[in-house]
């Protein structure tokens, strides 16, 4: 009577349960995107509200703002999942795990990460971005974001089962984001320098297409472990 | 330490052996939970699994459903070991531990369109209807923090209603229920049996069924 679910089908339904509790909880829905906001404010009013000063350092703002907000809200990813009993479920299911985390990392990255690329170029603005940067900017943060969600899975994943984590996600995670961080503010200096955009992107690309393969592999395995 | 008694002997010999152990040993904290453990389950068995707080029973249940691989020896699913099948194994059994993964936030309803879509495909109308059997008609549209204990675990168990899965390992599933619901839930655990499928379950009430086993892990 009952078929027996195919992949795809698991995969959507994690993918729309994950959205739907993120709705449902608004808190986990507008707390990044205001601290992206805060952040990216605080700098101009510490530093100097002057545009010359702001335009140089406008991309890293931005860079280092959308990093700090997808570590705040890494940690949701996976704790109420592990506290309800919901993880052992998900880790019991017939089909490949990497599936299952990565749909769960997509919703993560929709709900954090997404609302901050596409609010940066209001920031940049604010920021007085030269504009010949802001296709730049704007590209980088979209192919860098995701990796920032794959990459802190893992770090939540590895610590999801201890029971005071404080800094340890931040510990575990941030080195791994350096490189990230590395090249999406260097492809939108270089372009501000002339250079040409596609090498640097293409560096991104790759970083994204490694994280896409490889992060979520790493996150089951590390799931695995934090239920045992 | 171990002691295994079968309380009905008539004709299983033509059942299956559904789940089987060999020689199990789990250590904890260097304290030696089981030691020389086995068991098997047939086809049609309620396996009971008996013990004082602390002597492993959940630490077993979880082995046996691969959430916890510190343990030495060897388990089976039909003759051939766990490790080699584990998509068919996954697919036929089903797990309420402890934490009966029900996500507060979400309504009944949505938690077990997704807990059931992770095995097999459910239509909307058999989760109202298996959530009515369970006596939560009326609260498919509250969000679940708005439920209680009990209610929760009916949830969960809910599933049982809606899986195929032939094997059912279920944690203490009684100690949330009230008087009628532990006699709802005995008398599923009785027909999945009937109907050739095989419970493994931890709990101190005694249980009326066809053909159970005891396990005492002492």
């Amino acid at each position: 009577m009952n078929q027996q679910a195919t992949t795809g089908q698991a995969f959507r339904a994690t993918l729309k349960r994950d959205l739907i509790i993120a709705y449902k909880r608004k808190n986990d829905l507008v707390n990044p995107f205001m601290f992206f906001l805060i952040v990216a404010t605080l700098f101009p009013i510490g530093i100097s509200p002057g545009p010359d000063r702001l335009g140089e350092i406008a991309a890293g703002v931005l860079w280092i703002s959308a990093l700090l907000a997808s570590l705040l809200a890494m940690d949701n990813l996976y704790r109420s999942d592990y506290e309800d009993g919901s993880l052992e479920q998900l880790l019991l299911s017939p089909h490949p795990l990497y599936f299952l985390v990565l749909a769960k990392n997509i919703s993560h990255w929709l709900v954090s990460g997404l609302p901050v690329v596409l609010v940066s170029p209001l920031i940049a603005y604010m920021l007085n971005l030269p504009d010949a940067a802001y296709a730049a900017l704007f590209i980088t943060l979209l192919l860098g974001t995701p990796v920032l969600s794959l990459l802190g899975s893992i770090g939540v994943a590895l610590t999801v089962g201890l029971g005071s984590r404080g800094l340890i996600l931040a510990v575990i995670t941030l080195p791994l984001s350096v490189p990230v961080l590395i090249a999406g503010t260097l492809t939108v200096q270089e372009t501000l320098n002339g250079a040409s955009l596609g090498g640097y992107l293409a560096i991104m690309g790759a970083m994204l297409l490694a994280a896409l393969t490889l992060a979520p592999l790493a996150s089951s395995a590390a799931l695995r472990i934090s239920v045992n | 330490m171990v002691a295994v008694e079968t309380e009905s002997g008539l004709a299983e010999t033509s059942r299956l052996t559904m789940l089987n152990g060999e020689s199990l040993f789990c250590e904890r904290d260097d304290r030696v939970l089981f030691e020389n453990l086995d068991f098997s389950l047939r086809e049609g068995q309620v396996l009971q699994i008996k013990g004082s707080n602390g002597s492993g029973k959940t630490t077993l249940l979880r082995i046996l459903c691969g959430l916890n691989d510190s343990y030495e020896g060897k388990i089976f699913w039909y003759g051939d070991p766990i490790e080699e099948k584990v998509e068919q194994y996954y697919s036929s059994l089903i797990y309420i531990g402890h934490r009966v993964g029900v996500n507060k936030v979400l309504t009944p309803v949505e938690n077990l369109r997704w807990s059931c879509s992770l095995q097999q495909q459910v239509a909307d109308e058999e989760i109202y209807a298996a959530l009515a059997k369970v006596g939560l008609r009326g609260f498919e549209e509250s969000q679940c923090f708005t439920l209680s204990a009990g209610q929760q675990q009916r949830v969960s168990l809910a599933k049982l209603l809606l899986s195929h899965a032939k094997l059912w390992v279920l944690d203490e599933p009684f100690t949330t229920l009230d008087a009628s619901g532990v006699k709802q839930l005995e008398g599923w655990l009785r027909d999945h049996a009937d109907k050739g499928g095989a419970v493994m379950v931890t709990t101190h009430h005694s249980l009326s069924v066809t053909d159970l086993q005891m396990l005492d892990l002492g």
